[in-house]
């Protein structure tokens, strides 16, 4: 019997697919989101819209809000540590979360190293923008890919951006002949045997969900169409009006994201969805998605 | 030979390219008017609250009951068996009570514990089967007509009662199609 194997690892990430995660900062919200057909939450101390308002060092969330929501489910609970602070991904694999996302919404604590993830048992899921960041962090071990959008902001421009930068990627190495591997992997900066592998397969070798923006249903659904195996849905939940009517019309939303009458009909009498922030208002030094490489 | 694969959330992608590859006509389900014309239907690995909470929003609960009452060949794998059992040591979800089945979910415990396994089934032959367990369940008890195939330190992993199949394991993320195969020769009533 082994366990923390890369089948266990991926494959959990595979049983989440067609699902949403959605962060929850108390027991009580966890609960909100399980009823709602979570299959997955993501426990913080702040939502990201919250952390971006706060300012500061944003770092792991008090062991004792995740072991609460862990208490309250019984789907996964996921939970973030700073890009490059294995420290912290100690720790939460100490407290025994499904999964550890090394993320960019909280403060980095290295700018030029990812935790190597191969090192731990409970699995990683991290941010990308391109195909090439993509592909660094599963060399490092990540056993699941979400694309990063802008946090907090509740404008799905940069997870779009974000998940064609991936395709396009993925559509360019199919295509190229064999003896331009190299070179590509040079440029793309990712390990040559995974350049190799997506040029074989066509697809990136993990499940990729999309993160970052999302604040509607037609938003998930939008995300999906454009090759996502799920959503991530951060304040855009309890940032709502109506976060159970919300978080409800978006599972149904990612399900059926090809039938445009059910993403009409769970549309309707949503109330206000999160504030939403222009990108372009956000000045450069405050993005969060260009952080890690 | 038309196989049906609930695809309301989980690994029905991995379902279905296997179906595929042992050239069976697969497809997904995602409404219960598509459950029409089917010779099989799985019930595939997921989060069985997120699977379940859809099922009984878009009214699949029922139509898949009766199916299984009339005999239409049912297999649920890990979350799926979950949902076919007749009870769950968790309150959540409500399961479908087709299998005369109790099964107790995350029963190794959380993702840290998920491992993989080889597997002794006398129905496969005697090469062991590749078992992968995540954040799994197990059978706690059967009625006698329920035939146990595989057991882990003496707990059922997989089952069948008639048509019916359930596995706590993950079939559809190896490169062994036994169990798909054994699922087929049950619709065609090879076995």
């Amino acid at each position: 019997m082994e366990t923390g194997t890369w089948k266990v690892k991926t494959g959990l990430a595979q049983m989440l697919k067609g699902g949403v995660i959605m962060d929850v900062v108390s027991a009580e919200q966890a609960k909100i989101a399980e009823a709602a057909g979570a299959c997955a939450v993501m426990a913080l101390e702040r939502v990201p819209a919250d952390i971006r308002a706060a300012g500061g060092v944003a770092r792991m969330a008090d062991p004792t809000v995740i072991e609460a929501i862990m208490k309250t489910v019984s789907i996964p609970v996921m939970a973030k540590c700073r890009i490059g602070h294995f420290v912290e991904a100690q720790a939460l694999e100490a407290l025994g979360v499904d999964y550890i996302d090394e993320s960019e919404v909280l403060t980095p604590a290295d700018e030029s190293h990812h935790v190597w993830k191969h090192d731990f048992k409970i699995p990683f899921v991290c941010g990308c923008r391109d195909l090439g960041e993509a592909l660094r962090r599963i060399g490092e071990g990540a056993a699941m890919i979400r694309t990063k959008g802008e946090a907090g902001t509740g404008n799905i421009v940069e997870a779009v951006r974000h998940m064609r930068a991936v395709t396009d990627g993925i559509r360019q190495l199919a295509e190229t002949p064999k003896d331009e591997l190299m070179t590509k992997a040079k440029e793309l900066g990712a390990p040559f045997e995974l350049v190799v592998e997506v040029h074989n397969t066509g697809k990136l070798p993990v499940v990729n969900f999309a993160a970052g923006g999302v604040a509607t249903p037609a938003d998930a659904a939008l995300m999906m169409q454009l090759g996502a195996d799920g959503v991530f849905v951060g304040s855009g939940i309890f940032k709502s009006k109506n976060p159970e009517v919300m978080a409800k019309a978006i599972v149904k939303a990612t399900t059926h994201f090809k039938d445009p009458k059910i993403i009409a009909e769970v549309s309707k009498n949503l109330g206000e969805a999160m504030p939403g922030l222009d990108i372009k208002q956000i000045p450069t030094e405050e993005l969060l998605a260009p952080r890690g490489w | 030979m038309r196989i049906g694969v609930l695809a309301l959330q989980g690994a029905f992608a991995e379902h279905i390219a296997i179906l595929r590859q042992l050239e069976v006509e697969a497809m997904p389900i995602r409404l219960p008017q598509e459950l029409k014309n089917l010779d099989g239907l799985i019930i595939p690995g997921g989060e069985s609250t997120s699977i379940g909470k859809l099922m009984l929003d878009y009214q699949f609960r029922d139509e898949i009951g009766t199916l299984a009452q009339h005999e239409l060949p049912v297999w649920g794998t890990c979350a799926g068996m979950i949902l076919l059992a007749g009870k769950n040591q968790h309150a959540s979800p409500e399961p479908l009570g087709v299998m005369a089945i109790t099964v107790r979910r995350n029963a190794f415990g959380r993702q840290r514990e998920s491992f993989v396994t080889e597997l002794a089934i006398p129905v496969l032959g005697e090469k062991p089967f590749p078992g992968v367990f995540i954040r799994a369940p197990l059978i706690e008890s059967a009625n006698r007509n329920v035939e146990i195939l595989a057991r882990l330190d003496n707990a059922g992993v997989a089952a069948r009662q008639g048509k019916l199949l359930a596995t706590a394991f993950h079939p559809e993320l190896t490169n062994d199609f036994r169990f798909h195969q054994y699922f087929i020769d049950i619709i065609a009533g090879r076995r």
